[in-house]
């Protein structure tokens, strides 16, 4: 054997090596997505979302935001019986996991719904969105959320993808306490500035955006928060 | 003098002797206690005494759980060693007289929503052990929260008069005819486990009437049907293998079924924790109670409209379930149970099967089996009638001899607490 039929035979073995590894993991991927059949009647296939307004996509949003979510509905925090019921039994670990499958998922954006709202409105919400309004103590969505509303590892969620009515009710949520997170619960403090014509501009807004080229959250640290958001420490991460 | 000396190193010597044998027997107390407590651990697992003694997102055993029942709620106590709001001043006797008798050192009377007329039958030593592994918790300084209860049901002398009807304070008393493992199996299914508070009609706070109120074995408030244990055609697992029934016990799945709801709870905190020989202990002992009692179903519907709705039922299955529970209702055990053959869907109270097709569930996450299949709910995607349709031709195929239920059925349980 020469030298260059030893290369070409080694080759091969990593590229062998390199496709059952591949496989090995669609595999793992498919098991998941068996074992998370429960999820997808309200958040769809890979977690893209359904036509439900009211059920949010959970596709690419940061692991460490859905771990989260996830134990809190475990543990009653964050209300929804029917979430709260399914998720009772199930182990830390096994949340982690879950919260990993839906962040590594990326099935394409939905096409935003038409608004309903008039364009003042639209304007009204882009700005707040944009800038936010420092007079009322209110940072920009993007100063936390990203400069693409994509979301900041490992605890700040994406925003796209999701429709009015979600958004505002999750808002509504916040502000009146209802949805919480650990302390210091910064979107507590946000929301609780927004008033009501804010929460209808900011949600119509935002459910107005189109996908941008790159989905992927920020990477932690990548900018500094106006706040400081007991939602972005995680257990191993400072 | 030199017998003087003598007399003096022999003192010497013995008191030596006597200092090595007092540190030895040191030594020995600290191994025994810390067997003892990690004993005490084991059975408090096996007791369950988390699962109610712990808030959610609370201190372990700090107590403050909401227990909703039908007159009123009750919050758990704090059993953590905390000298003020704990148990922090009990002695070992004052906890055997909660487990043994229902009362508190005071003599005062406890609700029976705490299972003392299970864990009358835990013995002294069981409950002294438990005591130790209690006494070496965190202690947990919270107060104790006020029950809610509706009058007259706020009155604790009431609990007299339940106690005079539903309790028995005993001693678990070994069937000499049995073998240690079922005796074994009876003292923690009829003890620590206390099983019977959901098992048997003789529920946890009414008793009897109560039982009849509810219709037998229907857990109050939370809507889910605990089936007989000893009966062939609910729960009871005469024709199971012993195998399949600690899987069920351990791991939360076998292949004959799988648990969810309130007994996916008790496996989660509980059961999944007890050892091999225990958990077979307890396998052979239910197998040995459960008997047949044949009984034909009846329908309580129309000829015409079951037959409607089991062809409508056929259709939704086909659609829906049969891609994980096979064409025949066979399954794929032990992740897609079976349906086939499956007696917790043939019992005569269809509201498990109707609570599943509806809310779904995800087996409790266990060692034996950490990540869990989920079954979905169809609550929104389905209409009642397809509902009805669905677990109506579940019940009576392949062989399975439920009756068909009706789309009212169907939709109370929509309004089901979900918990």
């Amino acid at each position: 054997m020469n030298l260059s039929n030893l290369a070409l035979g080694l080759c091969c073995i990593l590229l062998l090596a390199g496709a059952s590894r591949v496989s090995a993991s669609d595999d793992a991927q498919r098991e998941m997505a068996k074992r998370l059949e429960a999820c997808t009647p309200c958040h769809g296939a890979a977690g893209k979302g359904t036509d439900d307004p009211y059920f949010p996509r959970l596709a690419g949003k940061p692991a460490g935001y859905l771990y989260n979510q996830l134990l809190a509905f475990r543990s009653g925090r964050r209300k929804y019986p029917p979430m709260n019921y399914l998720l009772h039994f199930l182990p830390d670990t096994y949340l982690r996991q879950i919260a990993k499958h839906y962040a590594s998922q990326s099935p394409p954006l939905p096409v935003p719904d038409p608004s309903d709202v008039s364009a003042a409105i639209l304007a009204e919400g882009e700005k707040l969105a944009l800038s936010g309004d420092a007079e009322r103590g209110l940072p920009a969505c993007v100063s936390c959320h990203g400069a693409f509303l994509t979301g900041q590892e490992p605890g700040i969620p994406g925003l796209l993808g999701l429709r009015a009515s979600y958004i505002s009710a999750q808002l509504g949520g916040w502000r009146y306490g209802t949805r919480t997170a650990n302390a210091p619960d910064c979107m507590q403090v946000v929301a609780g500035n927004l008033s009501e014509d804010d929460v209808r501009a900011l949600s119509a807004w935002l459910a107005s955006r189109p996908a941008p080229a790159n989905r992927d959250p920020e990477p932690e640290g990548t900018f500094e928060l106006p706040l400081t958001c007991g939602s972005q420490v995680m257990e191993g991460h400072q | 003098m030199r017998s003087s000396f003598k007399l003096l190193s022999a003192s010497w010597l013995a008191g030596m002797a006597a200092f090595g044998l007092s540190s030895q027997n040191e030594a020995r107390s600290e191994e025994q206690l810390a067997s003892v407590i990690e004993k005490g651990e084991y059975l408090a697992r096996a007791g369950d005494c988390v699962a109610c003694h712990t808030s959610p997102e609370g201190k372990v055993f700090a107590g403050g759980l909401a227990m909703p029942t039908p007159f009123g709620t009750l919050y758990t106590s704090n059993i953590t060693p905390d000298v003020e709001t704990g148990i922090g001043s009990w002695t070992s006797d004052d906890f055997y007289r909660t487990m043994h008798e229902g009362r508190f050192p005071d003599g005062g009377l406890i609700y029976p929503a705490m299972p003392f007329a299970s864990y009358t039958k835990v013995s002294r030593e069981d409950s002294d052990a438990i005591f130790a592994y209690l006494r070496t918790i965190a202690p947990v300084t919270q107060h104790n929260r006020e029950h809610d209860l509706d009058f007259p049901y706020n009155n604790r002398s009431l609990i007299l008069g339940w106690r005079t009807l539903f309790f028995e304070q005993g001693n678990f008393k070994p069937d000499q005819s049995k073998s240690d493992e079922w005796n074994r199996g009876a003292y923690l299914v009829e003890g620590l486990g206390h099983c019977g508070m959901c098992h048997t009609p003789i529920n946890a706070l009414g008793g009897n009437s109560e039982a009849d109120a509810f219709k037998g074995g229907l857990i109050p408030m939370q809507n889910w049907y605990a089936p007989s244990l000893t009966s062939n055609k609910e729960a009871g697992l005469g024709d199971w293998s012993i195998d399949d029934i600690t899987d069920l016990l351990q791991k939360g799945i076998s292949h004959r079924g799988a648990v969810y709801g309130p007994m996916a709870d008790v496996v989660y905190n509980s059961l999944q924790y007890l050892n091999d020989a225990d958990t077979r202990a307890m396998a052979v002992y239910l197998k040995s109670i459960a008997q047949d009692s044949p009984k034909p179903a009846t329908s309580r519907l129309p000829h015409a409209e079951s037959s409607l709705l089991l062809s409508l039922g056929k259709s939704v299955y086909d659609r829906e379930c049969a891609v994980c529970h096979g064409a025949n209702g066979q399954g794929e055990p032990p992740h897609y149970p079976p349906l086939a053959g499956n007696q917790s869907i043939q019992m005569d109270s269809a509201v498990n099967a109707i609570r599943m097709v509806l809310n779904g569930g995800f087996p409790p996450g266990t060692f034996g089996n950490p990540m869990p299949y989920g079954m979905p709910p169809f609550s929104i995607t389905l209409s009642d009638d397809e509902v009805a349709a669905v677990v109506s031709y579940i019940r009576t195929s392949w062989g399975n001899s439920g009756a068909p239920i009706s789309a009212a059925e169907a939709n109370r349980l929509r309004s089901a607490p979900l918990q």
